[in-house]
């Protein structure tokens, strides 16, 4: 299985943007972890699709040269729960960006229902306080994260 | 903006970033040991400090980064005298007391305070603009 919770980006703007979506399938076997013949996508699962979205767009204000890491999860409030058949929409904007981190505001919707607004803390690990040292190879952008903004770039540029 | 606004402000973003009640934050709060802060806090009280007041915090300034790896600062985990002297220079605003009488490395986080850092601010919103 692959680790990605967001399908395409519909919108991104460099350094200040980025919205993905997600569609929700039943055949999608987590949904039946949870709660027994009531599925749902975990909340924890929509924070990691806005840490994915989020994520990206600010690996990619470096030119995805930086390690970035999820470091907190400043605020996470949830409204409405959401339902296979049903498309996620992450909305994340970039508030703050330095050569350390960034720190994110997001929602993330269905349709124009809002289900959570959540604010997160990026790390560009290898300009950590505490001086920790990393493996040298970019072990967060790997080539999964990296094609879902070649793909969005290619759909963009294509006008049928 | 006074200091005692400046001091609620900073309160205010403590409580939010560490998530700990308004009246643990005093004036000599130390920011790791009496609330709680890991590292990865420092990064987010910076974020949230810029934001609340409208500056710009450059990487090192507040928090002085790299000082342990310099043998002429740091030896065997200890301050040496120059090293303090150092500190001193970069952190004009923190209380040496503890660190004067015993200058060991681990005691380097006794000087980021809620004091120290309101102070640190003031100057911030007191200097001239570039």
């Amino acid at each position: 299985m692959r680790w990605i919770w967001i399908d395409k980006f519909t919108e991104f703007t460099p350094r200040t943007s980025a919205t993905a979506i997600k569609n929700v399938s039943l055949a999608e076997e987590h949904l039946h972890d949870l709660y027994p013949a009531f599925p749902i996508v975990p909340h924890s699962l929509i924070v990691e699709g806005m840490a994915q979205t989020a994520g990206i767009l600010v690996g990619e204000a470096r030119n995805f040269e930086e390690k970035v890491i999820l470091a907190k999860i400043g605020k996470a409030t949830f409204h409405r729960l959401v339902r296979p058949g049903e498309t996620i929409i992450f909305n994340a904007k970039i508030e703050q960006l330095n050569e350390q981190g960034a720190s994110i505001s997001g929602t993330v919707n269905v349709g124009t229902d809002l289900v959570a607004e959540i604010e997160l803390m990026f790390s560009h690990i290898d300009q950590n306080m505490a001086g920790i040292e990393f493996p040298e190879h970019n072990f967060v952008f790997t080539e999964q994260f990296t094609e879902l903004l070649k793909t969005y770039r290619l759909s963009s540029s294509i006008t049928l | 903006m006074t200091r005692d606004e400046i001091y609620k402000k900073v309160q205010a973003v403590l409580v939010d970033a560490l998530g700990v009640d308004e009246e643990e934050v005093t004036p000599n709060a130390v920011i790791r040991d009496d609330l709680g802060a890991e590292s990865i806090d420092f990064l987010d009280i910076m974020f949230r400090l810029e934001k609340a007041f409208g500056i710009k915090i450059p990487k090192g300034e507040m928090m002085p980064e790299g000082l342990a790896n310099d043998p002429n600062i740091v030896q065997n985990g200890v301050f040496t005298p120059a090293g303090l002297a150092e500190l001193k220079k970069r952190m004009p605003f923190s209380d040496f007391t503890v660190l004067e009488k015993d200058p060991k490395l681990d005691n380097m986080s006794k000087l980021f305070t809620v004091d120290m850092i309101t102070k640190y601010v003031e100057s911030k919103l007191n200097a001239p603009a570039a």
